[in-house]
């Protein structure tokens, strides 16, 4: 076989900078689901606290801070981003690989939210949608999951398979709220 | 139209996959002879009024939810979590 070499998600799409908002790619280490077994939700979180310094996020929220975060993506069900995941976690929870699956970027800039607006159907503004709160919602036509991660910062995960029409799609808002000026 | 998902809260319509009558929460036994799988199956009642009924949040959580909506003015009047409904 002929030498190969891997390459992010959004290889040769990102980063992109349109009017004052920054797309660009997250390299979020190592992607692990985490689905603990029913009634074990305190010893997970135990033991996510122990290992990697967060507790297990609740509905729409998310934990721990760039480097080693954990967002809630539904019910028993939440994606550890960054650390390799603690061998205890495994004692009550499924855990699962998922590093080479997600598409992860992040948009930066003032008026970052009037971007989402159009793709998203979710209220993301500050007033509803502050640091740390998580969505599983809609991005155009993909699910997706939104996680503010700044005061004018997202951070949004797709399928892998969905890499360019995630750009494609964000592009496309950037640029129609830019040319409104 | 908008439904609130017992864990993300009020959603667009467009999140969620309607599934039908809430009858799959009452699935016969195997052994619970013809007539009961015939109705399971086949018999739906056509309500013009309150109904229950399963809606998916695909473009979300992905948690099944069972809906109370009135078929006449579409009012929702509740939502819960079908993991916690038993029949």
């Amino acid at each position: 076989m002929d030498k190969l070499s891997a390459k992010t998600p959004c290889d040769g799409l990102l980063p992109l900078t349109v009017g004052s908002v920054t797309l660009s790619e997250v390299d979020a280490g190592s992607i692990h689901s985490i689905s603990a077994f029913n009634g074990k939700q305190k010893q997970v979180s135990d033991a996510l606290k122990a290992a990697h310094g967060m507790a297990y996020p609740a509905a729409n929220r998310a934990t721990g801070k760039a480097g080693a975060r954990a967002i809630w993506f539904g019910p028993a069900h939440a994606m550890l981003m960054g650390p390799v995941p603690d061998d205890a976690l495994a004692e009550n929870a499924a855990v699962v690989d998922q590093s080479d699956a997600w598409a992860v970027v992040r948009i930066e800039g003032d008026g970052v939210e009037d971007i989402l607006a159009r793709v998203t159907p979710v209220d993301l503004r500050s007033t509803r949608f502050k640091r740390g709160h998580t969505a599983r919602t809609l991005l155009f036509h993909m699910t997706a999951s939104i996680t503010r991660v700044g005061d004018t910062a997202f951070q949004i995960m797709v399928f892998r398979s969905m890499a360019e029409t995630l750009v494609h799609d964000l592009k496309r808002a950037m640029e129609g709220v830019a040319a409104r000026g | 139209m908008r439904i609130t998902c017992p864990l993300c809260g009020e959603r667009d319509r467009r999140e969620f996959y309607y599934r039908g009558a809430a009858v799959d929460l009452a699935r016969p036994e195997p052994d619970a002879g013809e007539a009961a799988w015939d109705e399971f199956v086949y018999l739906r009642d056509n309500p013009a009024g309150m109904t229950r009924e399963l809606w998916y949040h695909e473009g979300g959580c992905g948690a099944w939810i069972v809906v109370t909506r009135d078929t006449v003015t579409h009012e929702i009047s509740g939502t819960e979590l079908a993991s916690g409904v038993s029949a």
